[in-house]
C-alpha cells in the first residue's frame, strides 16, 4: 500500500470537539481510554469548555486477550472522579478498530454505576470491527491494512501526531 | 543455574521468594498493585481477570488472616477459591504432600496458594509441576519455615513506597526476632534488591541469624542505637513458643530492652512511619500508645496486602 497523507490530529480533535457540541448536555461527562483517548479526551475537555474532571480508564483488567497475553506491563489505575449513576457518558478513544477495547471499557464503566446512556467518540475509524459497536462522533475514516498500526503520540512540542507502523 | 519462579521466556510464573527476584519484577508488581488498590474502593470491588480461574488455598499451617486476604484478593479478581484445611484432612490420614498437589490438579486446580511449616515446601511443589509439564500451573508461597513470605515482604514495600515515595535515601530498621522470622528474610532481600540507602536489623543476640551482616545490613543489640534516624521501623511478632526456651529471659525483659515505646520511636525521623506484620502483641515488642498512635501505618499495610496479592494473581495467571 502507497503511504497516505496523515492529517493533522490536532485539527481533527477540534473537528471531533464541533461534532460533539451540539449534543451535550449539562451533566454530560468524557471518559477518556488509556493512553491515547486519555490525550483526545483532555483535550476535548478544554475545547468544550467543561467544567468537569474527565475520567480515566485502563482495560487491562478488562481485556479478552489476557489469557494469550497476559497482563499488560504498565497498567495504570483508573479513576472515574465522579457519579456514574445515571449520567451521560462519552467514552473517547483515539482508534477504533475491532471494537474489543470499547467493550472492555464499557464492562468497565458499568462496575462504577448505571449510567444514562454512554456514546463513544474517536479520532479515527479504521473499520475491520470484530463486534457489533460504531462510533457516535468520529471525524476520521481511514481503510489500511491488517498489518499496519494507527498510533497517536505527542510529540516533543506536546502536539498530538498520527504515525504508521508496520507489524508482521 | 535456572531460575524456578521464571518461565521458559523469563516471565514470572511463581512466586516462591524475594530472593533472586529481578528490581524490574518487584517494581511491576508494585505498580500494578496501585492500580488494582483503586478496585477495592469502587462500588463494584470486582474485575473479570482470573473469571474461571480456581485458586486453591492449600495451608499446612493454620493463618486466618494471610489466607482470608488471599481469598479476598482471589475473589475481587472474579476467582474461585476453594480453602483446604490439609492439617486437618488429607495430611492427617497420612498422605504426602505431593500427592495431595497431584489431586488438586486432577481438580483442574490453576493456582495454589501454599503454606508450610517446612521451607522448601512451596518450591517442590512448582519442581513437581514443571516434571509434570503444567505449566499453566501457578505457585504462590504464602509463607514457608523460616524461608519466606514473599508477598508480606511485597506489601510492606508497597507501604513503604506509599509514604515515603522513593527507596534510596531511606533508612529502615527491622526489630525483634530476625532469626524465625521469614517476614524479616523478606523484607531484607526486597530492601536491598530495591537499594535503600541503610538496613538495620535490631535483636538480641540470640534472635538474630549469625550470618545477618554478610547481606549488607547494620546489626544493633541495641534498640536506642538502632532506631536513630530511621524512616521506617518495621516490628516483628515474637512468637510466645519462643519464651519457653533459652533465647529469652521473659516477655517483660524482651519488651523492657526492645519493646517499642512512644520513648523509643521519639528517636527515629519524626516522619517515621511503623509497621507490624500482624498479629501483634501488644506490650511485648510494641506498646499500644504505638500501635494506635498517628505514625503507625499497620492498617494501611493490610488494605495494600490485598492489592499487591491481587497484582501477584493476576501477573502469574497471565504468564
Amino acid at each position: 500500500m502507497t503511504a497516505i497523507d496523515l492529517p493533522d490530529a490536532e485539527a481533527q480533535c477540534s473537528e471531533l470537539a464541533d461534532l460533539i457540541r451540539p449534543h451535550l448536555r449539562p451533566d454530560t461527562m468524557l471518559v477518556g481510554i488509556h493512553s491515547g483517548g486519555a490525550w483526545v479526551a483532555g483535550r476535548l475537555r478544554r475545547l468544550l469548555a467543561l467544567p468537569g474532571e474527565i475520567g480515566l480508564l485502563d482495560v487491562s483488567f478488562y481485556r479478552d486477550d489476557y489469557g494469550e497475553r497476559g497482563l499488560h506491563p504498565r497498567v495504570k489505575p483508573s479513576s472515574i472522579p465522579f457519579d456514574v449513576e445515571g449520567r451521560p457518558l462519552i467514552l473517547v478513544d483515539d482508534v477504533l478498530f475491532t471494537g474489543r477495547t470499547t467493550r472492555a471499557a464499557i464492562n468497565e464503566l458499568f462496575d462504577y454505576g448505571r449510567p444514562a446512556f454512554v456514546q463513544l467518540a474517536v479520532l479515527a475509524d479504521r473499520g475491520q470491527r470484530q463486534l457489533p459497536i460504531c462510533a457516535d462522533y468520529c471525524p476520521w475514516r481511514v481503510q489500511l491494512e491488517p498489518t499496519q498500526d494507527l498510533i497517536l503520540s505527542t510529540g516533543d512540542d506536546g502536539c498530538l501526531r498520527w504515525s504508521i507502523a508496520e507489524h508482521a | 543455574m535456572r531460575n524456578p519462579q521464571l518461565n521458559t521466556h523469563g516471565e514470572l510464573t511463581h512466586l516462591l521468594s524475594i530472593e533472586g527476584l529481578p528490581r524490574e519484577v518487584i517494581i511491576h508488581i508494585l505498580d500494578t498493585a496501585s492500580s488494582f488498590l483503586k478496585v477495592s474502593a469502587r462500588e463494584v470491588k470486582k474485575v473479570p481477570l482470573l473469571r474461571g480461574k480456581s485458586v486453591f488455598n492449600v495451608f499446612f499451617e493454620n493463618s486466618t488472616r494471610t489466607r482470608t486476604t488471599f481469598e479476598i484478593a482471589a475473589k475481587r479478581l472474579s476467582a474461585d477459591v476453594i480453602n483446604l484445611d490439609v492439617t486437618r484432612s488429607s495430611t492427617a490420614k497420612g498422605e504426602t504432600l505431593l500427592d495431595t498437589v497431584d489431586n488438586l490438579v486432577a481438580m483442574h486446580a490453576d493456582m495454589f496458594v501454599v503454606r508450610h511449616a517446612a521451607s522448601g515446601a512451596p518450591h517442590l511443589i512448582a519442581e513437581h509441576l514443571r516434571r509434570l509439564g503444567k505449566d499453566s500451573v501457578h505457585v504462590i508461597n504464602a509463607g514457608d519455615g523460616r524461608h519466606a513470605h514473599p508477598t508480606q515482604g511485597l506489601l510492606d514495600m508497597y507501604t513503604i513506597r506509599h509514604y515515603k515515595k522513593d527507596f534510596s535515601h531511606l533508612v529502615v530498621a527491622v526489630v525483634g526476632d530476625i532469626l524465625h522470622s521469614r517476614v524479616a528474610r523478606s523484607d531484607l532481600h526486597a530492601l536491598l534488591t530495591l537499594g535503600v540507602a541503610e538496613v538495620r536489623v535490631i535483636g538480641p543476640q540470640t534472635l538474630l541469624p549469625t550470618a545477618v551482616a554478610a547481606m549488607g545490613v547494620r546489626v544493633c543489640h541495641d534498640l536506642a542505637t538502632g532506631l536513630r534516624d530511621c524512616d521506617v521501623v518495621i516490628m516483628l511478632r515474637l512468637q510466645n513458643e519462643r519464651m519457653n526456651g533459652a533465647l529469652l529471659p521473659s516477655a517483660r525483659e524482651y519488651f523492657s530492652c526492645y519493646g517499642l515505646t512512644p520513648q523509643a520511636l521519639a528517636l527515629a525521623r519524626p516522619d517515621a512511619i511503623v509497621m507490624h506484620p500482624g498479629p501483634m502483641n501488644r506490650g511485648v515488642e510494641i506498646d499500644s500508645d504505638v500501635a494506635d498512635g498517628p505514625q503507625a501505618v499497620i492498617l494501611p499495610q493490610v488494605t495494600f496486602g490485598i492489592a499487591v496479592r491481587m497484582a501477584v494473581m493476576g501477573i502469574l495467571t497471565g504468564n
